[in-house]
C-alpha cells in the first residue's frame, strides 16, 4: 500500500498549499463587512468544468494507484510468472502519443482561432485513439492465442485488468471527444470551443501518462526504479 | 465591532443571473422525476435511501428475533441469518447513511448554504441519482434471485465470500459487487458536484471561513469519499473477476467441498487492505457531515456562536487526513505483520485529539447558552452523549492488546453501533426536524417529536449498553445460535431476550416518526421562512420552500460568518449572514 500512501502524501501537499492560501487563520467573528475588504478566500479563477475535470482525474489517479498497489502486493507471491509483453504494445504506445499530440495541436489551433486546425486535430486524435483501442484488442487476442489466458496466472490477470480499465477510461474520453467534435460540426464559436478542446487535451495527456506508467509496470521497467526507492527508504 | 467602510457595499454589482444560465424544467416529468434541480434530487436521494433503510431495519428485527428467542421462529434458518446480517450492514453503512448525508443533505444544503442557484453540473447530478437508484434496485433484487442475497458479512472477505457453502454464492455475491460498483460510479458523479460547487459557486463574500460547519463537514467528507471509494471499486472488480473468470487475485489454493479448487496463490489479506482502506475513511465519511450538522444545530438552538470555529474547521480537515492512515486497526487479528499493529494503534489514538477538540467545543458552545430544548436540540444533545460513549470504547478497540480478546465479540457490535449507527442517526433525525420546515413550509409536530426522541434515545441505550457486557463475557458476533457453552451464563440469554424486546419497540416507534412526516406535510403548522431564527443563508430565501434557482432575482451577498447569535448590542439575538453591517449598526444606534 506504499504507493497509495505516497499518492495521498502528494495530494496532502497540494491540499495543504491550497488551504494555506485560504486564510484559515482568519477570525471570522471579527471580520464583518462586504467581500473585498478581506483578501483571499474567493472562488478560484478556473472555469468550473476545468476544476471538475481536475477532481475527476484525481479520482481516476486514486483508482489506478490502488490497482498498482494491489499489483505490487500480489507480485511478491511465489506463483507470479511475468508474461512476455507483446511487441505490438510499443506500436500502440506510439499511436497514443500521436493521439495526444494531435489534441494538443487542436488546442493550440483553438488558441490561434484556427477552425480548420481544431477540426483536423480532433479528428486525428479521435482516429488514433480508436486505432490504439483496436491495437490493444489485437494484443489481447495474440496473448490469448499464445495461451496466456486471463485466469492462468496472476500476472496475466493483472495485464488484462489494467489494460481493460485503461481502455474503458479511454472510451469514456472518446464520448467526450465525440461531443466536442459534434459541437464543432454544428459550427460553434471558436471562443466557445476553446475550453472543450483544452479539457479533451488535458484528459488525453493524463491517459498517456497513465499508460506510460502502466507500460513501465507491465514490462518490468519500473522494478529497478522501485528497488532503488526501496533501498533509499531502508 | 470593526469599522466598516460603507461605500464598499454599493460598489458591488447586482448579482442577477441571466435566464439562459439556469436550466428550466419544461414538463411535469423534468420538474419532479428527471429533475436537474438539486433540491428535488436531494429529496429523491433521501426517499430512496430511507426506503432501502427501512428494509435494513426490518432485517435487524428478524436478527433480534432469532438472537433473543433462538429456536422459536422456524422461518429463520442459519443461512438466512447470515444474509440478514450482511444486507443490514451493507445497506445501513453505504446505501442509507452515505447516500443520505451526501446525496440527501449535501444536495439540499450545499447550494442554499453557499448562496448558489444550483449545483455546478446539474445534469451530472441528475445522473448521479439515477445510477444510485439502479444500484439500490440491483441490491434489492438479490432478495429475489435463486440462492438469495450474499451472506458473506458486510466486509465480504474472500475466500469465503465466493465459495460454495456461503449463502448467495450463485447470484447474490455477483449482484452485490455489481451494485457496489454502480453505487461508486453514481457517487463519484454527485461528489464532483459537491466539491466543485463549494469551491466555485460560493456567493460574493462567502469566504471559506464564513461557511457554516455543515458545509465544511459535507465538503471534507466528499473529498474523502472520492478518494476512498476507488479502493472498494478495485476490490469489488477484482473479487468479481475471481468469482466469474476464476482469476486468483484474492483466492488462495484451497479444498472446496472435498475437491481442490481451481484457485491458487491469491492473497485474502490484500482484499482486507483494500477493503479497509475504504472502510475506515467511510466511518468518517458518515461522521464528518454529522459533526458539521450538529455544530449548526447546537449553535442555533443554544442561541450562541459556535465555540472555537477555527479549531472546528481545522479539526474536520485533520480528521479527514488522519483517517486515511488508520485502516489496519480493523486487521489486528488478520495475520498481518504484527508490528504494523502498533503503528496503526498510534495513529488511531492520535485521531482522538481532533475529535476530542470537537466534543469540547460543542460542550463549551452550550455552556451559558440560551438552550432551547427543541426536538432538533434534543437529538443534537443525544448525539454528543452517544458519540462520546461510542468513542470511548473505540479507545479500547484501538489498542492491539485489548482488541485481540474483544475481536469478533458483541463488544465490537455495540461499539460501532453506538459510534456510527446511533450517533449519526441521531443527527439525521435532528437535522430532519430542523430543516423539514424549509423543505415543506410546515413544522413537524412537536409532541410526537419529543416522544420519538425519548423512545429512540433511551431505547438505543437499553439496546447497546448491555451489549458491551455481552461482549466482555465473550459472546461472539455473527453467530446464529449460541448453543450450550460454559462461559456464557444463562443470564446472557435473558439479556439477549430483553435487548430484542427493546429493539422491536424502538423499531416500531419509528413509525410514529414516519406518521409525523406524512401528517405534518398536510396538517403541520405553517412555519414561515425562518422558524428557528437562524443566521445561515438557507433560511433567508425569498420563498419557502425555496423556488427554482433558490434566490429570486439577486444572489445574496454575505457580510459576516454563520454564527452571529446573541451579539451584544444587536437588536435581535441573531444576525443573518446576508445582513449588511450598516443596517445592524443603525439598529444598534437606535437601541443604545
Amino acid at each position: 500500500m506504499s504507493a497509495v500512501i505516497l499518492f495521498l502524501a502528494v495530494l496532502v501537499v497540494i491540499a495543504g498549499w491550497w488551504l494555506s492560501q485560504q486564510r484559515l487563520t482568519a477570525k471570522p467573528w471579527l471580520e464583518e463587512g462586504p467581500a473585498g475588504d478581506f483578501p483571499g478566500g474567493d472562488a478560484m479563477t478556473w472555469p468550473a468544468a476545468k476544476l471538475g475535470l481536475g477532481v475527476f482525474l484525481a479520482v481516476a489517479s486514486a483508482l489506478f494507484v490502488l490497482f498498482i498497489s494491489a499489483y505490487s502486493m500480489r507480485m511478491s507471491v511465489a506463483d507470479w510468472r511475468p508474461l512476455p509483453v507483446p511487441r505490438l504494445l510499443w506500436v500502440n504506445t506510439g499511436v497514443l502519443v500521436l493521439s495526444s499530440v494531435a489534441l494538443q495541436w487542436s488546442y493550440l489551433a483553438a488558441r490561434r482561432h484556427d477552425a480548420e486546425g481544431i477540426t483536423i486535430g480532433l479528428l486525428a486524435g479521435g482516429a488514433s485513439a480508436v486505432i490504439f483501442l483496436a491495437g490493444q484488442l489485437l494484443a489481447w487476442q495474440r496473448l490469448a492465442a499464445a495461451g496466456y489466458l486471463v485466469a492462468s496466472n496472476p500476472a496475466n490477470s493483472f495485464f488484462y485488468v489494467l489494460t481493460a480499465v485503461h481502455g474503458l477510461h479511454l472510451t469514456g474520453g472518446l464520448v467526450a471527444l465525440g461531443r466536442t467534435s459534434a459541437k464543432m460540426w454544428r459550427g460553434a464559436e471558436i471562443a466557445d470551443m476553446r475550453l472543450s478542446v483544452e479539457l479533451c487535451a488535458i484528459y488525453w495527456h493524463f491517459l498517456l501518462l497513465v499508460w506510460l506508467v502502466l507500460l513501465g509496470l507491465l514490462t518490468g521497467w519500473t522494478d529497478d526504479f522501485v528497488n532503488i526507492c526501496r533501498q533509499l527508504l531502508s | 465591532m470593526v469599522d466598516i467602510p460603507y461605500e464598499g457595499i454599493r460598489s458591488i454589482p447586482p448579482a442577477e443571473v441571466p435566464d439562459v444560465e439556469l436550466y428550466h424544467p419544461r414538463s411535469w416529468w423534468t420538474r419532479y422525476v428527471f429533475s436537474q434541480d438539486a433540491k428535488v434530487i436531494a429529496i429523491q436521494y433521501s426517499l430512496t435511501a430511507s426506503a432501502i433503510g427501512l428494509v435494513a431495519l426490518v432485517l435487524s428485527w428478524l436478527m433480534r428475533l432469532q438472537l433473543g428467542f433462538p429456536g422459536t421462529f422456524s422461518f429463520i434458518d442459519a443461512n438466512q441469518y447470515l444474509q440478514f446480517i450482511t444486507m443490514h450492514g451493507m445497506i445501513m453503512v453505504i446505501y442509507l447513511l452515505t447516500a443520505l448525508f451526501l446525496g440527501g443533505f449535501g444536495n439540499y444544503l450545499i447550494p442554499l448554504m453557499v448562496g448558489a442557484r444550483d449545483m455546478v453540473f446539474p445534469y451530472v447530478n441528475m445522473l448521479s441519482y439515477w445510477v444510485y437508484l439502479l444500484a439500490v434496485l440491483v441490491l434489492a433484487s438479490t432478495f429475489f434471485v435463486p440462492g438469495g442475497p450474499t451472506g458473506a458479512g458486510w466486509t465480504l472477505y474472500p475466500p469465503q465470500a465466493i465459495l460454495s457453502g456461503t449463502p448467495g454464492q450463485d447470484w447474490g455475491i455477483i449482484l452485490m459487487m455489481s451494485s457496489l460498483i454502480l453505487f461508486i460510479i453514481g457517487f463519484t458523479m454527485g461528489g464532483l458536484n459537491y466539491v466543485v460547487t463549494v469551491l466555485q459557486a460560493r456567493t460574493r463574500g462567502m469566504t471559506l471561513m464564513r461557511l457554516p460547519l455543515t458545509v465544511w463537514g459535507i465538503f471534507t467528507a466528499t473529498v474523502m469519499a472520492l478518494l476512498a471509494f476507488p479502493a472498494l471499486f478495485v476490490a469489488s472488480v477484482m473479487l468479481l473477476l475471481d468469482r466469474l473468470l476464476g482469476t486468483s487475485f484474492f483466492m488462495p489454493s484451497l479444498v472446496e467441498m472435498g475437491t481442490l479448487s481451481k484457485y491458487g496463490g491469491g492473497s485474502p489479506l490484500l482484499f482486507q487492505h483494500l477493503f479497509w482502506f475504504f472502510g475506515h475513511p467511510e466511518v468518517y465519511i458518515v461522521a464528518l457531515p454529522a459533526f458539521g450538522i450538529v455544530s449548526d444545530l447546537i449553535s442555533t438552538h443554544a442561541r450562541k456562536n459556535i465555540f472555537g470555529y477555527r479549531m472546528m474547521v481545522w479539526a474536520i480537515v485533520a480528521i479527514g487526513a488522519l483517517s486515511f492512515v488508520v485502516w489496519a486497526h480493523h486487521m489486528y487479528v488478520s495475520g498481518m505483520f504484527p508490528q504494523f499493529g502498533y503503528f496503526f494503534a498510534t495513529t488511531t489514538l492520535i485521531i482522538a485529539i481532533p475529535t476530542a477538540i470537537k466534543v469540547y467545543n460543542w460542550v463549551l458552545t452550550l455552556w451559558r447558552g440560551d438552550i432551547h430544548l427543541t426536538v432538533p436540540m434534543l437529538f443534537a444533545l443525544g448525539f454528543i452523549i452517544t458519540f462520546v460513549n461510542g468513542g470511548l470504547t473505540g479507545l479500547f478497540l484501538g489498542n492491539v492488546v485489548v482488541d485481540v480478546p474483544l475481536s469478533d465479540t458483541m463488544f465490537v457490535v455495540a461499539h460501532f453501533h453506538m459510534v456510527m449507527g446511533v450517533a449519526p442517526i441521531m443527527v439525521v433525525l435532528g437535522a430532519i426536524y430542523h430543516w423539514y420546515p424549509k423543505v415543506t413550509g410546515r413544522m413537524l409536530n412537536d409532541a410526537l417529536g419529543k416522544f420519538h426522541f425519548w423512545v429512540t434515545f433511551l431505547g438505543a441505550y437499553l439496546i447497546f449498553f448491555p451489549m458491551h457486557y455481552l461482549g466482555l463475557l465473550g459472546v461472539p458476533r455473527r453467530y446464529f445460535e449460541l448453543g450450550d457453552t460454559t462461559f456464557i451464563p444463562s443470564s446472557a440469554h435473558s439479556l439477549n431476550a430483553f435487548i430484542s424486546v427493546v429493539a422491536l419497540t424502538v423499531g416500531f416507534s419509528q413509525m410514529v416518526f414516519l406518521f409525523n412526516l406524512a401528517w405534518s406535510l398536510f396538517k403541520g403548522e405553517a412555519s414561515g421562512g425562518n422558524p428557528w431564527r437562524a443566521t445561515t443563508l438557507e433560511w433567508q430565501t425569498p420563498e419557502t420552500p425555496p423556488g427554482h434557482g433558490n434566490w429570486g432575482k439577486e444572489l445574496p451577498v454575505v457580510y459576516r460568518w454563520a454564527y452571529d447569535y446573541s451579539v451584544p448590542g444587536a437588536a435581535e439575538d441573531f444576525i443573518p449572514q446576508n445582513q449588511p453591517p450598516r443596517a445592524t449598526q443603525l439598529i444598534q444606534g437606535a437601541a443604545s
